[in-house]
Order: structure tokens, then C-alpha cells, then sequence
């Protein structure tokens, strides 16, 4: 395959960037869209040139570290695929395919494709956790979880934070990622005593953080590569409301 | 020189003895002491959680940008566990002879009693952090069965479990975070290992967001940066995985154990073309309801589903009919192998076998497949076009797992007092051969409750050290010396990228150091692998700045994989014997099974850094083997 290539260059967060035109021949299909950008970084650092800087890791579709706009969309084309499990064969002969960081106040462009999620993190020091302490949990089967439960918590616990939800948003709110954890946790027996407090710091340091509110578009479930549910969001929304009715 | 310190008397008494006579240091006195933790996987992140809980002071290190990307995320199948929940005869000791078998009887029994034995509470500990393990119908924990073992132990989470069990550990670390015991370095990876009076005192690390050279005391350190399997480029790994961290520590004095025994996964996607930057790993669960495979005919030409019955061959059923498709990776990924070369192989490249579904979809429906692998047969479809609910899939052998890595006592401590070495970084308890589903098991149980006991009789005797310096001398040489290192890497000026000698290290290692190794190959790779890294030397080409550079990391990683690789060779020279994930042609029996030396080689081999040039010194530690005798490991 030959492709044409437009692609976002930002030296670092104190420059601006902008976008570069790239080409490349003899694309194999079945390369995967990261080993595409390997081939091209290849070729520019024959002609001395700097290399692309982008993230990735495990290359799997579950570190979550990949993640790129690919024509306006998160993680390309694909539905529920992350950018290092999409592959060239989704794309045409001597197509042009723009490639630029996922964009938010909350997380900003490092180099290149590279950004700064850590506010994603902050989310979850606020309350995204069970309180337990390690050496003193009691013997496991002690608290039963029905299947079916354990099941829709699994749902939302597969949020892998890579924080595509949040770059398709209008609103680059988080309210997906949040409303997962908050969900995985709310449905099980052990997390559920916490669940109050846990909702609303985890809310309040969404806001602090600068992600936007939710307005109900739900991009992030379309563009969501583990496929994680609105649905989440209207508990958080529930379990928030409930809190406050509680707090009068 | 090599001291164990397992504790004396029966072996179910070992570890409650130790727990029972460890030094402690008391709450007040754990508020002065400093630890840091390298790496953030499971090991990394419930060691650094559980020592923020007891109230030492934490610095936590990763090169990701956040805790959760660490490649135990990326574990699939499940965690060990000798709950007996099925009641079908399991227990510690059955645990322990599984794994002690597993690896082939090359490693401790102390230490792998202790895992077997510690295995249950890892369960209760991940459950109560919300780990969303699969439940039975009535809401108890459900379980199934793994390579190697005839109960069932393993615990999973879909296709995620180790996904979960590191989000839970993850989470467990966010909230010492927050809580202000655990300080957060992401973007950060460790370059050099600081040593004072013999002691380990500090890092020297750099951050990847502005390229500074950074220096961190601390009271103790310990690496808990994984496994090096990478260092054979297609691996299952991540691409970040590296060796630096321990190679670093290694030439700082701690010695690397067993450093050959790299575990080659059978259930790996084949390589299709030379661009490509990984192996990706299909769960070995899969082997419980797939059936493995290859033609009988070499040059069978119809498609997989038109092959009739009487025309395949199920070579681990028919060799292994006790085990048969749950045979032991080295076992499975080395009969694959034999299958490939004898010309049996499928695929374009004849390099893969076939994994088939036909028979389990038929007797349990498509529906229940789904429920257990659905996530895997998704990831197969994306990666290949193929759909493997209607036709076998194809798998191949790549390496995976690290069975050696830093030489660690009982109390996980190196030979540098005060430097531990955690889960996959340490060589401790899978001998020459890991069994599936203890890998997640060896990292947490090593992080949530063996180094919060081991690591407090070592700072106990350090209650009375003052905060650790930085402007020491020891600090100022070793952050001189990582910042020339870095420098001379940027101006050699080559016209070659660091993944060119990556890749062509890995193709060394796969051929002479991989799934079966001969005297004359390894001589041979000894002497390519010196020439490679001459070439990396003269050749090598680093585009861009001393800030953030990818090419400036991967060349680091990639000039300690060029000494690491050597190392490894040397091992498996020296190693005159067939045993687990080390297959020497040349010690085999008539009918192609390894042939394990006892007499001679029932050892640990521990090797010590001698300087550039030199070729390294081996220490032997002896292994006793008092409470099972080592047999000719059959799977028949």
C-alpha cells in the first residue's frame, strides 16, 4: 500500500504545533497502525530526522497506553479497537489519514502524539478504591457476589483509561472513566459501604481537574474501545443526586 | 558466598517460623525510614501500597505514564490459588509439588512452599479490593483448570485477570497516593543503582518528560521491574519491557540467577512479516476447551475444517495422554516446535499449528465459548481476519517469561544488602519452567506478604540511619557516570536505529538461545553477540534531543540487552543438561524428551559481573532437596 500521511508535531507543551505531511510506500496490510508509524520513524531517522514521538506499550489493546485521533475519530475507524490493534487493512490505497493527539484542557500534549493523562489518575487517588488494608481480608467466599452481578461490575471494571472518552467528548468530560469505577465498585458488596463519599470526591476532582460535564452526547460509549456503558454515568448521576437529596 | 536462609525444620513450619522471629520496627520508627519501589506492576504497586499502609515513607517509580500500564496488566489467563473450592483433592503441598515438578526440580522448596502456601490469602486480599473474579451462579468464586495440573486452581477474570488484579493493586497504591505515604514518579526510569558502604542507598533515575538526571535515597531499594523476555525483540512482552533495572544493579554487584530459562509461551499468534514488533499471547486457558493440532500430511492442502479426524494429527494427546492439551508450556511449545520443523507446520509461513474449537462448540454451544473466551476470540479476529468460532485458529511458540532474574535469598534480598528484587525481577521460585497462572501469583504474593515482613528485619537494623544524602559522592559519580553514558549513546553518529540491533540480537537468541539450544550455537551466538554490540557502538544513530526521546530510551535498554544476551548464552553454555525451558540437543532421550542431569547440575547458577571484557564468574548455590525426590518429569 502507499499512504499519505498528516501528522501532528509539537516539539513540547511550550511550543506550538502543527501538522506535517508524511508518505510511505510498500504499507503492508496486515501491519498493525503502530507498526506503521515504526516503519515511518524508521525512515525518518535514516534522513537524521526526529522520530514521532506517540505512547504504547503492551501493544494488545488492554495497557491502554496507545491512542491517537485518527480522522477525527479516537483510535481510528475501527468500532471498539484500540489504535494498536487496528490495522492497515483498514484503510484505502493512497489514502490520506490524519493522525493528532487526543485533545483536552485536562490533558496536555507532552510531544507530538504524546500527552499528559495523569489527571485520569487523580480521579482515582480521590476515592477509586476499596478502603482495605493488605494481611487482613477475610476468607473470600465469605462474600458471596451473584454471577450476573459480578458480571456488570466486570463491565465496567474493563475500563483500561486510555481516555478516548474524554478526547471525543465535546465537553472533553470524563464522566465515563469516572462513572465506571464508580459503578465497578458501587455494585459489589465491598465497595458499596463507601460508595457516597467515593462519588463525591471522585465528581469533585473531575471538576478540580478540568474535565467538562456531561451533556448526554454519548460519543465516549461510540468511541469507547471496551465497549463501557453509558449507562454508568446516569448511576453516577443517580448515586450523586442521592447524595445530595441525603446531604439536606 | 551464597547464603539462602531458609529457615530449618518441616517445611509447612518454615515460613510461620520466620514471621514468627522477624525483627520489627516499630510504627513511630517506620515514619523515618524511606523506601523506593521500581516498577508498578503487581509487585511493584501491592509492595508499595502495603509498606504506605505500615507508614514507611514510599517513592514509587515507573517509566509509563501512569501506575496502570505495567505489563501485568496484560496477563490473561488466571491466578493460582489452593483454595480446594472444588473439593477435588487439592492443598498446599499438592500446589507445591505441581510447581516444584512444573520447573523441573531446579528451585527452592522453602520457597516455593511459601507461594503455595500464601496463595489463598491473595485470593481473599484481591476480592476484598473488588476484584471481579468469575462467579459461580449461587455467588461463590468459580475456577478452572491450567497447563500442568490436574485440579482445578485457577482463578480469573475473563480474559483480564491480570487487567484486574493489577487495577486492584493500582488502586490500592492511588490511595496511599493520596493518603501522602506513597510518592508517585511516572515518566521515570531508572538508570543506575547507588550503593554506599556496600549498602543499596538510592537510585539514580531519569525523567522521561524533561531528560533531567535525578537522584533518590532511600533506606532500602527494591526493583520490581519485571521479566526480560523481551530481549528476543518478538516476544509477548510490552515494548517498554526491559532489563536495565537489574542489568544496572548486576554491575553494581547483585548477582543474576539462571539468567537462560526464558519461558517460550505455546499459544502465541505466529509471526506473519518482518515488520513486525510483537508476538501477541492468546491465553493458555484457551488449552482447556481447544484442542491443538497440525496435519498428518505435509502437504495437506485443504482447509483446516475439511481435514477429516483420521487425517490430523493431536500430537500433545497422542505424546502426552495423561496431560494432553494442558501439557506444561516448555512441554507443549517444544512438541510445536518438533511439529513445525519436521515440515507438519501451517500457515503461510509453516510456522504455526492449529488450536481448534470445533469439538467444545459443538458440546457446549457457541454461547458458553463465548461467556469464557470471548474477549480472546475478539482480539484473534482483529488481529488476524479470522473468525475462530468457525475456523481453528493458529498458534506458534514466543518468548514470554523470565525464570532467572536477580539472585534473591528467602527474604528476597540480593546479594547487595538492602537491595530486594520482587515478582518477575527476581529468579526465586519457578525453577527452569513457570507454570501457568503463577506468575500473577509470585508478584502479589511477593508484594502483599512476603517483603512487608522481609523488608522490616532489614530496616530494623537501620532505624538509627539519618535520611539518605543525595550530594554524596556515591551519588555525584553514579549520575556523572549515566549522564556520559547517555551522551556518548546520542553522539555515535552511526546511521542505525537501536531497534535494528534489537532485532538482530533477538534473531540471534531465538536461533541459538530459544526453544533448544547446542554447545556449537551458543559459541556462536557468544561471538555475534560481541560483534553486534561493537557495530552498536560504531553504528548506532539517536535523532533528536536529551528531552523526551523514544530512541534515546530504546537505545539505553538496548545496549544492556547487547551484555544481558551474552550473559545468557554463557548460562545455558555452562548448563550441560535438559531441563525445563533449557533444551540442549545434545542431552536428550531416543524419544525426543529433555534429559535432566541431577548428579551434576541440581544447582542454581548465580553469575557475578567481572568487569567489561571479562567473560562472567559463576557461583553455585546447591539445591536440597529434602521433602520430594526429583523424578523424570512425565506428563504420559
Amino acid at each position: 500500500m502507499h499512504i499519505r500521511l498528516k501528522i501532528w508535531r509539537q516539539e513540547n507543551s511550550q511550543v506550538a504545533g502543527k501538522m506535517l505531511d508524511y508518505e510511505l510506500a510498500e504499507v503492508d496490510p496486515d501491519m498493525s497502525f503502530l507498526e506503521m508509524l515504526d516503519m515511518l520513524n524508521e525512515q525518518l531517522l535514516g534522513k537524521g530526522e526526529r522520530t514521532i514521538e506517540f505512547d504504547h506499550d503492551c501493544r494488545e489493546g488492554i495497557c491502554g497506553q496507545c491512542g491517537v485521533m485518527i480522522n477525527g475519530r479516537a483510535h481510528g475507524p475501527l468500532k471498539n479497537t484500540t489504535t494498536c490493534q487496528l490495522h492497515m487493512r483498514s484503510f484505502g490505497e493512497r489514502e490520506v489519514i490524519y493522525i493528532e493527539p487526543f485533545r483536552a484542557t485536562a490533558f496536555p500534549v507532552r510531544c507530538d502524539l504524546k500527552i499528559d493523562r495523569s489527571a485520569l489518575d487523580r480521579v482515582i487517588q480521590a476515592g477509586g478504591f476499596i478502603s482495605v488494608n493488605t494481611g487482613q481480608a477475610p476468607e473470600a467466599n465469605s462474600i458471596p457476589v451473584g454471577h450476573g452481578v459480578a458480571e456488570a461490575a466486570f463491565d465496567a471494571a474493563a475500563c483500561i483509561g486510555c481516555g478516548a472518552c474524554v478526547a471525543v467528548c465535546k465537553n472533553s468530560s470524563a464522566a465515563l472513566f469516572t462513572s465506571a469505577k464508580i459503578t465497578h465498585l458501587a455494585l459489589l458488596p465491598q465497595g458499596e459501604i463507601e460508595a457516597r463519599e467515593r462519588v463525591q470526591q471522585m465528581v469533585d476532582q473531575m471538576d478540580a481537574e478540568g474535565f467538562g460535564h456531561c451533556s448526554n452526547t454519548e460519543a465516549c460509549e461510540a468511541e469507547c474501545p471496551q465497549q463501557i456503558s453509558v449507562l454508568h454515568i446516569a448511576r453516577m448521576n443517580w448515586e450523586y443526586n442521592k447524595l445530595q437529596l441525603l446531604k439536606k | 558466598m551464597l547464603e539462602s536462609k531458609i529457615p530449618d525444620g518441616p517445611l509447612e513450619d518454615k515460613w510461620r517460623y520466620y514471621k514468627e522471629h522477624a525483627k520489627l520496627v516499630n510504627p513511630a520508627n517506620r515514619r523515618k525510614l524511606e523506601v523506593i519501589v521500581v516498577g508498578t506492576g503487581l509487585a511493584g504497586s501491592s509492595i508499595a501500597a502495603s509498606l504506605g499502609e505500615m507508614g514507611y515513607r514510599v517513592k514509587s517509580f515507573c517509566f509509563q505514564d501512569t501506575p496502570r500500564r505495567a505489563h501485568s496488566v496484560a496477563a490473561q489467563g488466571g491466578v493460582n490459588a489452593c483454595k480446594n473450592y472444588k473439593n477435588d483433592g487439592d492443598n498446599i503441598f499438592r500446589m507445591f509439588y505441581d510447581t516444584i515438578k512444573g520447573g523441573d526440580f531446579r528451585s527452592r522448596e522453602g520457597n516455593v512452599y511459601r507461594l503455595a502456601e500464601c496463595s489463598a490469602s491473595l485470593i481473599d486480599q484481591a476480592v476484598a479490593q473488588g476484584v471481579p473474579f468469575g462467579r459461580e451462579y449461587g455467588g461463590y468464586l468459580n475456577n478452572r483448570s491450567f497447563g500442568g495440573v490436574q485440579v482445578s486452581r485457577t482463578f480469573y477474570a475473563r480474559g483480564q485477570t491480570g487487567q484486574q488484579l493489577l487495577l486492584g493493586a493500582y488502586q490500592a497504591l492511588m490511595r496511599q497516593v493520596h493518603l501522602g505515604t506513597v510518592q508517585l514518579f511516572a515518566r521515570h526510569e531508572m538508570l543506575d543503582l547507588v550503593t554506599i558502604d556496600g549498602k543499596a542507598r538510592g537510585v539514580i533515575v531519569r525523567n522521561l518528560d524533561t531528560g533531567n538526571i535525578e537522584r533518590h535515597g532511600a533506606h532500602a531499594v527494591i526493583l520490581a521491574t519485571g521479566g526480560f523476555g523481551k530481549i528476543y525483540y518478538l516476544s509477548t512482552l510490552a515494548m517498554g519491557c526491559n532489563g536495565s533495572a537489574i542489568w544496572r544493579a548486576h554491575k553494581k554487584g547483585a548477582l543474576i540467577a539462571n539468567p537462560s530459562w526464558t519461558q517460550i509461551h505455546p499459544t502465541s499468534l505466529p509471526q506473519s512479516g518482518e515488520y513486525q514488533s510483537k508476538l501477541t499471547l492468546m491465553s493458555e486457558s484457551l488449552r482447556n476447551d481447544g484442542r491443538i493440532w497440525v496435519p498428518k500430511n505435509k502437504d495437506e492442502k485443504r482447509l483446516p475444517n475439511q481435514v477429516p479426524e483420521e487425517d490430523r494429527d493431536y500430537y500433545l494427546e497422542r505424546r502426552y495422554p495423561a496431560f494432553g492439551n494442558l501439557s506444561p508450556r516448555d512441554i507443549a511449545s517444544r512438541a510445536a516446535k518438533e511439529r513445525i520443523d519436521a515440515g507438519y507446520g501451517i500457515g503461510p509461513l509453516k510456522n504455526a499449528v492449529y488450536l481448534d474449537f470445533s469439538r467444545a462448540i459443538k458440546e457446549q454451544g457457541e454461547p458458553k465459548i463465548r461467556e469464557k473466551y470471548g474477549n480472546l476470540f475478539r482480539m484473534y479476529e482483529k488481529i488476524t481476519g479470522v473468525d475462530a468460532y468457525k475456523e481453528p485458529m493458529r498458534i506458534s511458540p514466543a518468548a514470554h517469561f523470565s525464570m532467572g532474574g536477580l539472585w534473591v535469598d528467602y527474604e528476597l534480598m540480593t546479594t547487595i544488602p538492602g537491595l530486594f528484587a520482587l515478582g518477575e525481577a527476581n529468579f526465586a521460585d519457578h525453577g527452569a519452567n513457570r507454570l501457568g497462572a503463577n506468575s500473577l501469583l509470585q508478584a502479589c504474593v511477593d508484594g502483599y506478604f512476603i517483603a512487608p515482613y522481609t523488608l522490616g528485619n532489614y530496616l530494623a537494623d537501620e532505624i538509627k540511619t539519618p535520611p539518605i544524602d543525595t550530594s554524596q559522592l556515591a551519588f555525584e559519580s553514579a549520575a556523572a557516570r549515566v549522564e556520559g553514558q547517555l551522551r556518548a549513546l546520542m553522539s555515535i553518529g552511526g546511521k542505525l536505529s537501536a531497534d535494528h540491533f534489537h532485532k538482530t540480537l533477538g534473531k540471534i537468541l531465538y536461533d541459538k538461545c530459544g526453544l533448544s539450544r547446542s554447545r556449537e550455537g551458543l559459541e556462536q551466538a557468544i561471538s555475534e553477540i560481541k560483534a553486534l554490540r561493537q557495530q552498536f557502538y560504531e553504528q548506532l544513530y539517536i535523532p533528536g534531543g536529551m528531552a523526551i526521546n523514544s530512541e534515546l530510551e530504546k537505545a539505553g535498554r538496548v545496549a544492556d540487552y547487547l551484555e544481558l544476551g551474552e550473559l545468557m548464552c554463557y548460562d545455558a553454555l555452562t548448563r550441560e543438561e535438559s531441563c525445563g525451558a533449557h533444551f540442549r540437543v545434545e542431552y536428550q532421550t531416543p524419544e525426543g524428551e529433555a534429559r535432566r542431569n541431577d548428579q551434576d547440575f541440581s544447582f542454581i547458577s548465580a553469575w557475578e559481573w567481572a568487569g567489561k571484557d571479562n567473560p562472567p564468574v559463576l557461583h553455585k548455590e546447591p539445591l536440597k532437596f529434602e521433602f520430594v525426590i526429583p523424578t523424570v518429569r512425565s506428563y504420559k
